[in-house]
């Protein structure tokens, strides 16, 4: 791999960009491999790329069914965040925020990591001491929080309308300095590069039909649309798509998808400096690089794997939007999508061991896995490779909906559901 | 936004008349107390999650506020049937053929 840097960006300029090689390599599937990761997002990748970095291994396919980071990882609203209530959830949140800041030094790739802070607005009393309640458990685990007043929230983000004539006034605010957005597909394509460098294969319009396990239990290989493929290890990293994989080796699993929509604005010249969630409204909203405001809506009541949701989702965003920066009521929307997200029933993710020997699984992330990327796939690596989770990830079994140890999150994108 | 066909009040009205209610035909066991750890999970944390045709339960919250039961497809997001509650199961292959 040709490293990327300003001498390499110059020595193209002066040859017409003539000399750029392809990010990662596109080679026909081996009959077997050590390990193989079923779904090519950010997750999967990152699994493929910390397996290969931290632990060695190399014989790794990461197979996908269309094409590389086109799920949830390309539909996301990328904000970055690890200011979690539960010591299990700021362990592995935090650990995903410190892999971030480094992250593309790591693997030679500008994901556009800016820590530009996430401010998350408190709206009544209520609001005031849950928020409040976060800071403090926060800064208990090490996490940066800290609380502004309704003036302080406004000179940190000036198109705020903190009026106490506003429908929802805004009466506090907790901010996570640290918190920010990454550019989510340089994030697929940076770790793509990275793991494909170190000899790891990535198939793309690969569909995994089967997962074919021995007579002692243990998984065998997959079934896809080139074939049957060998695989001593299996790890499903399939988002939406988990509980229909995981079927396939015969475990029924605690997941329900929905569609959950974002929309996008026209782009404009730099307005909004740093992301604002609010829980009551139900609204979160940032600017992308290019100038486009981003903005996060809820998922659909039944649960889906259409990739569309109902526009009164949307219609039910924008409003809140409108009332909390009354300067964006005219601006246009350029297009809106949907992703699907498996739920957990405590919106926890799991990170784990199955009950089927050589078969992993990393879901659950419901509607806010994209912050966790680089941590979630550092951990699951280590689960793979020592067939034993990592420190971080241990309490994020599959087994700990039968013994009753949830980890109560309730609200993975801060919004309330 | 869906329309959902009301088995009760026989009409078709919009999604946000009703409130889904998760999947349809869990029957809540009757010894609770006695039950093992695995029957509970079963019961309370698994689902079926289908992509395809799903069980499923609404409720017609703003309207007659009755629960019934839906037979949906969850890739296309069309109601196939919607029965009242007690009734038996539409039979998904009979449902299949008619297509």
């Amino acid at each position: 791999m040709r490293k990327y840097s300003v001498f390499a960006l110059a020595r193209e300029a002066m040859r017409g960009h003539t000399g750029w090689q392809e990010q990662w390599s596109s080679p026909e599937p081996r009959q077997e491999y050590d390990i193989i990761i079923i779904g090519a997002g950010g997750h999967g990748l990152a699994t493929a790329y910390y397996l290969a970095k931290e632990h060695g291994l190399t014989n790794i396919a990461v197979l996908e069914k269309g094409w590389l980071g086109g799920g949830n990882t390309g539909r996301n609203t990328t904000i970055i965040r690890s200011n979690y209530l539960y010591d299990e959830s700021a362990g592995l949140y935090d650990h995903a925020l410190k892999l971030w800041d480094g992250l593309s030094q790591d693997i030679n790739y500008n994901v556009m990591y800016s820590a530009r802070g996430v401010m998350m607005l408190s709206h009544n009393v209520h609001d005031v001491q849950v928020a409040k309640r976060h800071v403090h458990a926060n800064r208990l685990n090490g996490v940066d929080n800290e609380w502004l007043t309704p003036e302080q929230a406004k000179a940190f983000c000036p198109p705020l309308n903190i009026s106490a004539a506003a429908r929802y006034p805004v009466v506090g605010a907790a901010l996570q300095r640290r918190g920010g957005t990454a550019r989510h597909d340089a994030v697929a394509w940076g770790y793509a590069r990275a793991a494909s460098d170190r000899g790891v294969h990535i198939i793309q319009n690969c569909e995994v039909t089967n997962i074919r396990r021995a007579n002692d239990g243990r998984v065998s290989g997959v079934e896809t649309s080139h074939g049957f493929i060998g695989a001593k290890k299996i790890g499903v990293v399939a988002a939406g798509h988990s509980s229909v994989v995981m079927q396939m080796a015969d475990v029924r699993m605690p997941l329900e998808s929905y569609p959950l929509q974002a929309l996008v604005s026209e782009p404009v010249k730099p307005i909004f400096p740093c992301v604002v969630m609010s829980n009551t409204v139900h609204a979160y909203i940032s600017q992308s690089d290019k100038g486009e405001l981003v903005i996060g809506a809820g998922t659909d009541q039944y649960i889906s794997y259409s990739q569309t949701g109902g526009l009164h989702i949307l219609t039910h965003t924008l409003e809140a939007i409108c009332e909390m920066f009354p300067i964006f009521t005219r601006m246009r929307m350029l297009r809106s999508w949907g992703g699907i997200v498996d739920v957990t029933p405590d919106r926890s993710p799991i990170l784990s061991k199955t009950p089927v020997p050589g078969l992993y699984v990393n879901c659950g992330w419901g509607t806010g896995g994209f912050k966790a990327t680089p941590g979630s796939g550092h951990a699951f690596a280590h689960t793979i490779a020592r067939d034993e989770p990592h420190p971080v990830n241990a309490p994020f079994t599959l087994e700990r909906f039968r013994g009753g140890r949830l980890i109560d999150e309730a609200a993975a994108a801060a919004v309330a559901h | 936004m869906l329309l959902i066909h009301c088995p009760y009040c026989e009409e078709e009205r919009p999604e946000i008349e009703f409130a889904n209610a998760g999947e349809a035909h869990i029957a809540r066991p009757s010894d609770m107390d006695g039950l093992s750890d695995q029957a509970f999970e079963e019961f309370f944390f698994i689902r079926s999650n289908p992509k395809g045709l799903h069980y499923e339960r609404w409720r017609h919250i703003h309207g007659c506020a009755r629960f019934f039961n839906a037979l949906r497809d969850t890739v296309t997001d069309r109601f196939v049937a919607t029965y009242k509650t007690g009734e038996p199961k539409p039979d998904i292959a009979a449902e299949g053929k008619d297509q």
